[in-house]
């Protein structure tokens, strides 16, 4: 764990003004780490200007990687290491390896997939997930602002998000 | 709200009559290719005769009889019935599928599709052309293209009997076959205009009863239409490899007609906002018409893998026969695996990015080769069975494919610009302006 980062952690009541405050914090020239809102709120990514996961490409490798290890494992299993004739079909048969190419693929996409999502966001094993404030999953959308990104001081980003309309603004250490 | 108006243009019908004059001339030019091919092929029919009838053994009497009852086995006009039996089928699925969609938003409660759902309605006025032509072809056609038309194969005394097909005369004769064609076209049409009615009147007097209203009609034809999609496909389609049958028919034939629909109306939606129309279908509208391009290409491949691969692994001389007469030949085996590029493959990789879903040109593409590609699914779904070794790909289907075309476009965009593009009081249509995809 990285030790001896600071965070400025703004608390917000209302989603609507969790939108306006994003925009005006990011319109003040202060980059904004991240939010943390109890459900998702419609239009948060496009504010906080987010580009798209790319989550897809990975679901697509993890998916043709499934397809190539389902085909290499049943035409290694059923025509090389044990040739069996099925039905009098050759031993290499490749339509009746399509429904297993099929599931592995899907396997291998999920699984990648959601192991990708635990990874980035930080919740692979041993790894602890930095949380602000613990009522970001009940009723309290946050706003977390790294300081070491930032040319502002702790002062004028406090008042940035004071004047956004943060209810509450607490500093942060991990 | 939004009013808009098609205008189907004098430009364009314009253009669409040089096509037609265009699919006339290709249709002449095939005619008259097919002609001489089959007059030079008469020579060496007597030997392929022969070689049936040696095939056949005891049939062999019956196969020369019926040789000389018919002139000779094949005639290019059997060609032509074929080629109209394609088109045919091809449009009134078009037809039947684009009502359908409609009835599916309704009951659905779809908002997305609110603002174009009077392009797939336009599509229904196709219908009563489509069960005139289905009738007419029939009765025309009807010996050359289904075999089980033969009154002679239910005669236990005629040498030409057949103990399968006879065993099938309690559905299939054509007195119940063309109750049956005419109850599903008179019923399929009536709701049509049911519906169509209901979201006119809903346009000047704009109340949501109108709106649950359409979601009942809507539910009463999606039973019927289930019902009805499966029984038009065993009877119009299924029926001419009478001695075959999937139990997969029926659904393989939906999933085809239905991905044809979904991509017209992609493509229509896209054209006529091209053109200005449809300022409100934004583009996580088009981006989910794509989807449903996309998802539906591989619906059909599923429904078409599960069909062969269970035929494929079971063996069964009687189901097998399906698939050898496509495979076996070097006409069909190359359309075969056309078929599969064109409709699974290409649409699978090219609209797998979200990007292309959402660019007007990919779906362009996409949707025009989805629309070729089925075309081509009816082909070897209905020429083997009728033609059998005779089939040919030339002039002929490509001529008669665009009158089809033509025509359908004719009917369904009169029929479109003859009310209001938007329907202006549908309740779902300020969900659709807003609608937004990710």
């Amino acid at each position: 764990m990285e030790s001896g980062k600071n965070f400025i952690v703004g608390i917000f009541d209302d989603e609507s003004v969790l939108l306006s405050a994003v925009k005006k914090v990011r319109g003040s020239d202060v980059k904004i780490h991240e939010c943390y809102t109890p459900y998702p709120v419609h239009g948060l990514d496009d504010e906080l200007g987010y580009k798209r996961s790319r989550i897809s490409i990975a679901a697509f490798m993890f998916g043709i990687t499934g397809t190539c290890l389902a085909f290499l494992m049943m035409i290694y299993m059923m025509g090389i290491d044990w040739p069996m004739i099925i039905g009098g079909k050759d031993h290499i048969a490749i339509p009746s390896f399509v429904p297993v190419g099929f599931e592995v693929t899907v396997l291998l996409a999920a699984l990648g997939m959601v192991g990708t999502f635990f990874v980035i966001s930080n919740l692979k094993p041993y790894g602890k997930p930095r949380i602000y404030d613990i009522r970001s999953t009940d009723d309290k959308h946050v706003m977390a602002i790294d300081l070491a990104k930032n040319k502002k001081s702790t002062d004028e980003l406090s008042s940035i998000l004071k004047e956004s309309g943060a209810v509450e603004i607490n500093e942060k250490k991990f | 709200m939004a009013e808009e108006q098609f205008q189907f243009t004098a430009k364009a019908k314009k253009r669409l009559s040089i096509l037609a004059i265009v699919g006339v001339v290709l249709l002449i030019l095939g005619i008259f290719s097919a002609n001489s091919n089959s007059h030079a092929d008469e020579a060496s029919h007597g030997e392929q005769t022969e070689q049936v009838a040696e095939s056949h053994g005891e049939e062999a009497h019956a196969t020369e009889e019926h040789a000389g009852e018919e002139g000779h086995g094949y005639h290019w006009s059997k060609r032509i019935f074929a080629n109209l039996w394609i088109n045919n089928m091809y449009f009134v699925g078009l037809a039947l599928l684009g009502v359908f969609f409609v009835a599916i938003q309704y009951v659905s409660q779809a908002g997305w599709s609110a603002a174009l759902i009077r392009i797939p309605m336009s599509f229904g006025n196709w219908l009563p052309i489509g069960g005139i032509l289905t009738l007419a072809i029939f009765l025309l056609g009807g010996h050359d293209i289904f075999h089980w038309t033969h009154e002679y194969l239910y005669d236990v005394n005629d040498p030409r009997y057949d103990a399968i097909i006879a065993g099938k005369e309690g559905y299939l004769n054509t007195p119940f076959f063309l109750a049956r064609m005419v109850v599903y076209f008179v019923v399929w049409y009536l709701m049509f205009r049911w519906i169509q009615k209901k979201s006119l009147e809903e346009d000047l007097n704009g109340s949501s009863d109108y709106y649950f209203k359409l979601r009942g009609i809507s539910a009463g034809f999606i039973v019927f239409f289930a019902v009805t999609s499966s029984t038009s496909a065993w009877d119009w389609i299924l029926s001419i490899d009478t001695h075959w049958f999937s139990t997969m028919f029926g659904w393989y034939v939906f999933a085809s007609w239905w991905v044809t629909a979904l991509a017209a109306i992609t493509l229509i939606t896209v054209i006529l906002k091209e053109q200005g129309y449809l300022k409100i279908v934004n583009t996580g509208v088009l981006h989910d018409l794509g989807k449903f391009v996309f998802a539906f290409s591989i619906f059909w491949t599923y429904i078409w893998f599960s069909q062969f691969m269970l035929i494929y692994y079971s063996n069964i001389p009687e189901e097998t026969v399906y698939f050898i007469e496509r495979l076996s030949s070097d006409h069909y085996s190359i359309v075969f695996f056309v078929n599969l590029i064109l409709n699974f493959f290409f649409p699978f990789l090219v609209f797998m990015p979200r990007d292309s879903k959402r660019h007007t040109v990919f779906l362009k593409i996409v949707t025009i080769i989805v629309l070729i590609g089925h075309w081509f699914d009816f082909y070897l779904m209905i020429t083997p069975g009728v033609l059998k070794e005779n089939g040919g790909f030339g002039l002929l289907e490509i001529g008669m494919a665009i009158i089809f075309g033509v025509a359908f476009l004719f009917v369904a965009l009169t029929g479109l610009s003859k009310k209001p593009l938007i329907a202006k009081n549908h309740p779902m249509l300020k969900e659709a302006e807003h609608h937004h995809v990710f």
